[in-house]
């Protein structure tokens, strides 16, 4: 237990970077919402504001060679995971030079040489393939963790039981995240879940089960670093269960009549993951300003390299159905 | 040359790949132990062990996914599910999923997975364990499809699949499990997407899948007593489609008949006769026939099953009346 502990301590350094890489996602998905509204995006956009701590927490415990499965909110996982800005946002622009080529969107983020094997646009649609990639790292007796990201309104779905029964049963090094922001879209915790405690629903196939806070980016860490040592010394797959925030609506352009203006305020002001940490580091405000603009810069780049990148030609469309 | 069941030759393919290659493994429900509901993959176990032959729980969302997820990561399984009704179960991970993974990457994913699966009608299963549900999946670009109808085709082509580098869906039809034919000591591949001309003819080009294409034979020979000579073709694979071959077949008879087991509203047929009448207009001297089963689901009742499938008899009279109508156009 010391070991773990002493595996999951972070320098202020460190801690500091975690803090520039949150940021570095609320100001990207600030512009995405931006840009959007400008009308310059096509699709389906979903942000992740209030979920950074989480995104940055998991990825950052990850070893090269460890994989990820998104969701629908997946571009802080995608950032965290390695892919740069500019090639997020030059696939949100649908350009070939994004890091999915232009076939994907915000919805169908791949980055395979970083480890990420897809968001995924159907809820719990990753999961049995975690299941199936992780079983591939045991027959092989590679030490590989397969992580798939998932949030409450996932739970419900047949294939996140599925994955859970047979990953448990074949014993493979998976871990299963569960960002648990208390809304399936639109639809409260308490219309789509008879439990509270979704852990239990782990529990129930056996599985080891950790909670943790995850607007607070060092336990999300140290969580993940424990989680992931079981998993990859054999003993099994792990359940992280994340309590988190989704500070905006389901969509882009989501006006939640279902959540009532003192509640958005509240969520606001209490569940920021970004405030807490910022005083943590201590950093004044000139520090602060100082490191904002450069991330805001380097987000302010990434929209100026997505829309000089490349449009793909109209019959581009035909290439990649079959290998 | 040993002569092999179309069962046989399943598990001689399978067991083939298993030798040659570690990233070769089957998974299914009741594959282990009792060697699958057609006992396709017995003995395997025993030549393999349990973490090579993988036994799931009744979890075909799961299992489909946990084969596409260890295809990913390169490795070639093959995923036995159990009837092909319950594709349905698993149609999720093999459409949204496996079918898409390439494309939306950009090309970055490669998704090598084979599904074998089974059904068919004949022994009166009802309506959940009998249906031919080919169409659905030769309509998912990023899918190829495939149903082989002999021991030499079923082995070469299940080869192939397992070393193509995209989702197959790899269709076995019950009733063939026992048939026999001597096949060669060396296992030949047989590429995806050519088909097989069983039977040369000159009168008539009978286009048939899966147990069709036996009825469609018998058809034939039936029909020659009546002088009138018939080609019997089979796809063998549905998608990608050998239509070269298809084509060609017809403009030399002038005359076409499609068949398979599945419904006839809707068919893989029904594709055949667009892609024909396209090509071979001009040379088209009667509007193509088409047999299939009735639009019902399978009865139970042996009597009502019997009558909605289609069988030899049905093919002879399409040849018949496709005959029966007069010229006008050919070459």
């Amino acid at each position: 237990m010391a070991k773990v502990e002493q595996r999951g301590t972070l320098s202020q350094e460190e801690l500091r970077e975690f803090f520039r890489e949150m940021l570095l996602i609320r100001r990207f998905e600030e512009k995405v919402e931006e840009r959007f509204r400008a009308g310059e995006l096509p699709g389906f956009l979903h942000v992740a504001i209030g979920q950074e701590a989480v995104a940055v927490g998991v990825c950052r415990a990850l070893e090269d060679g460890d994989v990820i499965a998104s969701t629908h909110r997946a571009h802080g996982h995608a950032l965290a995971k390695g892919t740069t800005p500019n090639e997020l946002m030059a696939e949100l622009y649908g350009k070939i030079e994004g890091c999915s080529h232009g076939y994907g969107g915000s919805m169908h983020l791949y980055d395979v040489e970083r480890g990420n094997l897809g968001a995924n646009a159907v809820v719990g649609g990753g999961l049995p393939q975690i299941t199936g990639a992780a079983l591939a790292f045991k027959l092989r007796g590679e030490p590989r963790v397969a992580v798939a990201f998932f949030g409450d309104g996932a739970t419900n779905i047949g294939s996140f039981h599925e994955a859970l029964n047979l990953a448990q049963l074949w014993q493979v090094p998976a871990l299963f995240v569960l960002e648990d922001n208390k809304w399936a879209e639109s639809t409260p915790e308490s219309q789509h879940s008879p439990i509270r405690d979704l852990s239990k629903r782990a529990e129930a196939f056996g599985m080891t089960a950790i909670k943790v806070d995850g607007q607070d980016v060092e336990a999300v860490y140290r969580a993940t670093k424990k989680a992931l040592e079981h998993a990859r010394s054999g003993r099994g797959p792990v359940f992280l269960h994340v309590d988190t925030y989704r500070l905006t609506g389901h969509y882009i352009g989501d006006p939640q009549v279902y959540r009532s203006k003192e509640e958005q305020r509240d969520v606001r002001e209490r569940h920021d993951p970004l405030p807490p940490l910022r005083a943590k580091l201590e950093l004044s405000d000139d520090e602060f300003e100082t490191l904002d603009s450069e991330v805001q810069d380097v987000v302010d780049a990434a929209v100026e390299f997505a829309k000089n990148g490349t449009d793909p030609k109209p019959e581009d469309a035909l290439k990649n159905v079959y290998a | 040359m040993p002569e092999l069941s179309y069962r046989e030759a399943v598990r001689d393919a399978l067991s083939r790949a298993m030798r040659q290659d570690d990233d070769v493994f089957i998974l299914g429900e009741d594959i282990a132990e009792m060697g699958g509901s057609m006992g396709v993959t017995q003995g395997m176990l025993d030549e393999f062990g349990p973490e090579r032959v993988r036994n799931t729980p009744i979890s075909e969302i799961a299992l489909a996914g946990a084969a596409i997820g260890a295809a990913i990561q390169g490795m070639r399984p093959v995923a036995e599910i159990m009837y092909e009704d319950f594709l349905t179960l698993a149609t999720e991970q093999i459409v949204n999923q496996a079918a898409k993974h390439r494309y939306m990457s950009g090309g970055q994913v490669t998704v090598p997975v084979t599904f074998r699966t089974q059904g068919g009608a004949g022994w009166s299963p009802g309506a959940q364990h009998a249906q031919q549900l080919e169409a659905w999946f030769v309509h998912i670009p990023g899918l190829k499809v495939v149903f082989p109808s002999t021991p030499t085709d079923v082995r070469g082509l299940l080869w192939s699949a397992i070393y193509d580098d995209n989702p197959v869906i790899f269709f076995e039809h019950r009733t063939l499990y026992g048939i026999k034919e001597e096949v060669p000591d060396e296992l030949e591949p047989i590429p995806i997407g050519k088909a097989r001309v069983h039977r040369e003819g000159n009168d008539v080009t009978v286009i048939a899948t899966g147990r069709l294409v036996h009825e469609a034979i018998a058809a034939a020979e039936e029909a020659e007593k009546n002088g009138i000579s018939v080609e019997v073709v089979d796809p063998r694979t549905l998608q990608p489609l050998d239509e070269e071959t298809l084509v060609e077949s017809v403009k030399k008879t002038n005359r076409c008949v499609v068949a398979h087991e599945a419904v006839t509203r809707m068919g893989f047929g029904a594709e055949v006769a667009a892609v024909i009448q396209y090509q071979a207009f001009d040379w088209l001297d009667a509007p193509i026939e088409r047999v299939g089963a009735k639009f019902t689901p399978l009865p139970f009742a042996p009597v009502m099953e019997e009558w909605c499938v289609p069988h030899a008899n049905d093919v002879l009279e399409a040849i018949k009346r496709t005959v029966a109508r007069e010229g006008g156009g050919g070459d």
